[in-house]
């Protein structure tokens, strides 16, 4: 059975069409990228997910739920982090995660929460009111939030925005925990580092279609492949024309051109750079990332992959 | 039904306002107690509403009804507007409550919060003032329907609102207006012919009669009339707000 299930959804709102026929399927234990930039449609995706938006057509299940229909299963399966940090300033860490327990319908569940609350460093805290925890602290408890029911499937919005190192460390070591007990795990991120260490499968959704869906290594085949720096004795004052529309980068003394995994031999292109006269110093070859690839899919710069 | 989750929506409602409860309690109960002090001692010797019945111990059922529909109004209102700007609505929004459990607890809380500023009310009125209970059942029936009504009235407002402001105009507009007309300070017979019959088509001014009907056994239209009214004024905003909720109007993007 799929963890989450998407079947042609669409919701426009006014002249924005959101979400453009979008299906796809996540299946259980599955760490799962959702990235694309800003407005793509991510959040409106998962807003639909978690009941907070209603689409215009198709259908969304979680573990087999409709999310309409058989909201309250769909609501027992799913977790959500949101991206916004949100809190109810009247109530203490505790009293938060025992009322979620509560609406869940979970009348002896302190062993979790104590757990949770150990779990993500929040012990200590569990007395204070949420008004007066860190920004950090605050993104740790709606992380707490999201599991008082221990979902199996857990969305992740943004998680880490605004997150110091250290605290994305331990949330992320956290949350690889939950995944190795089975747990599914849909991560939204502009990290995109993040997504690359973490996740197996990634899909890209851009102006509210689903541009790729692969395995994270199909992802990263998907690009050019690689890039080869070479740096020379001399300034480079020209490129051997039969490289000249593989060039990256030309600067003073370096060159950076792409390559094709599968096809190039790169002692052949030395020996095309060297009979055009160049003293070549230093090579290396630097491989695509995630953040490559995202940028040649969707046009955007990494610092605006937000959504 | 999922009664747990909702018993816990509706102790969560209560948690909130009992942590602030100098300005969800004690307030209002100060300021029914100023009107009482002013009104009473001003009026009390000029003016006779009901046979044998002084001005003082008139005004205390409608500054108690008063109390209590205003404060049922603000506990549904302000919290669903709260939430709404702060964001925490999602925590509600996101769990496996219907509707319905939402409704039945957030308006349990402000029936809650209406019944015990009213209870705050009518002790210290008790030491200022002789208040007769001629049919308790009449009391408790009306201030449980008006303060069921009011937070209706108040989860409506906290919908549509999407900023505090919103809420004010509502309670300044609407509410204390049609409150203070309703026969809180006189009896409507009183009135000119004009303000009379306007008076007969403010629903609020049923809740304050019969209400008052239950202390003296006296009102100004008979007590299964303003009944029925009620009756009929709470199932049609409750139902309005029902379908709101279902509708998920300002909380869930359609």
């Amino acid at each position: 059975m799929s963890a989450i299930k998407l079947e042609g959804v669409s919701k426009r709102f006014d002249s924005l069409q959101a979400l453009n026929d979008v299906s796809f399927s996540i299946e259980e234990g599955e760490f799962f990228g959702l990235l694309g930039p800003n407005g793509a449609g991510k959040s409106t995706l998962i807003s639909a997910l978690a009941g907070l938006l209603r689409v215009d057509s198709g259908k969304l299940s979680v573990l087999g739920a409709d999310v309409r229909k058989d909201f309250r299963q769909a609501r027992r399966n799913l977790g959500v982090v949101p991206q916004e940090v949100v809190i109810d300033p009247f109530f203490t860490v505790r009293e938060t995660l025992m009322f979620q327990s509560g609406y869940f319908g979970l009348r002896k569940n302190d062993d979790w929460v104590d757990e949770l609350l150990t779990k993500l460093n929040l012990m200590d805290k569990a007395d204070t009111n949420l008004r007066k925890l860190s920004g950090g602290m605050k993104r740790r408890v709606l992380i707490a939030q999201a599991l008082v029911h221990k979902p199996p499937v857990l969305v992740l919005d943004e998680p880490t925005a605004g997150v110091d190192v250290e605290l994305r460390q331990s949330m992320w070591k956290f949350i690889k925990e939950l995944h190795s007990k089975g747990h599914t795990i849909v991560l939204t991120t502009h990290y995109l580092e993040e997504a690359e260490e973490l996740c197996d499968r990634i899909g890209i959704i851009d102006q509210g279609q689903v541009i790729a869906m692969e395995s994270k290594e199909d992802l990263l085949a998907r690009g050019l492949g690689s890039k080869l720096l070479i740096k020379t004795r001399d300034p480079i004052k020209s490129v051997p024309p039969e490289l000249q529309d593989r060039v990256v980068r030309c600067e003073g003394v370096e060159l950076e051109i792409t390559l094709h995994r599968d096809q190039d031999s790169i002692v052949e292109i030395l020996d095309q750079l060297k009979a055009h006269q160049m003293d070549i110093t230093y090579v290396s070859v630097v491989n695509d990332n995630l953040q490559d690839v995202f940028v040649q899919m969707t046009g955007n710069k990494p610092a605006s992959v937000k959504g | 039904m999922n009664w747990f989750a909702c018993y816990t929506l509706f102790r969560k409602e209560i948690t909130r306002f009992t942590k602030v409860w100098l300005q969800t309690v004690m307030a209002p109960v100060l300021t029914s107690l100023l009107y009482l002090l002013v009104f009473g001692h001003v009026l009390q010797d000029r003016v006779e509403v009901f046979p044998g019945v002084n001005y003082v111990s008139f005004l205390i059922p409608g500054l108690l009804m008063m109390a209590v529909i205003q404060n049922a109004f603000a506990n549904s209102s302000s919290s669903m507007i709260q939430s709404k700007v702060m964001g925490s609505i999602v925590f509600i929004l996101l769990p496996p409550l219907s509707e319905l459990e939402m409704f039945v607890a957030y308006i349990g809380a402000a029936i809650t919060r209406g019944i015990v500023v009213g209870i705050g009310v009518f002790i210290l009125a008790f030491f200022y003032a002789d208040v007769p209970v001629h049919n308790g059942f009449i009391v408790i029936g009306f201030a449980v329907l008006g303060s069921f009504t009011m937070g209706s009235l108040g989860l409506i407002a906290g919908m549509w609102a999407e900023k505090f402001d919103q809420i004010a105009a509502f309670q300044n507009f609407l509410i204390m207006p049609l409150t203070f007309l309703s026969g809180v300070f006189y009896s409507i017979k009183s009135l000119p012919p004009m303000w009379y019959e306007l008076s007969k088509w403010n629903p609020f001014f049923y809740m304050i009669d019969g209400f008052r009907y239950g202390f003296f056994g006296q009102s100004d239209k008979p007590v299964l009339i303003s009944f029925l009214i009620m009756i009929t004024f709470a199932l049609v905003i409750s139902s309005v707000c029902i379908t709101l909720l279902k509708s998920g109007y300002k909380l869930r993007d359609n």
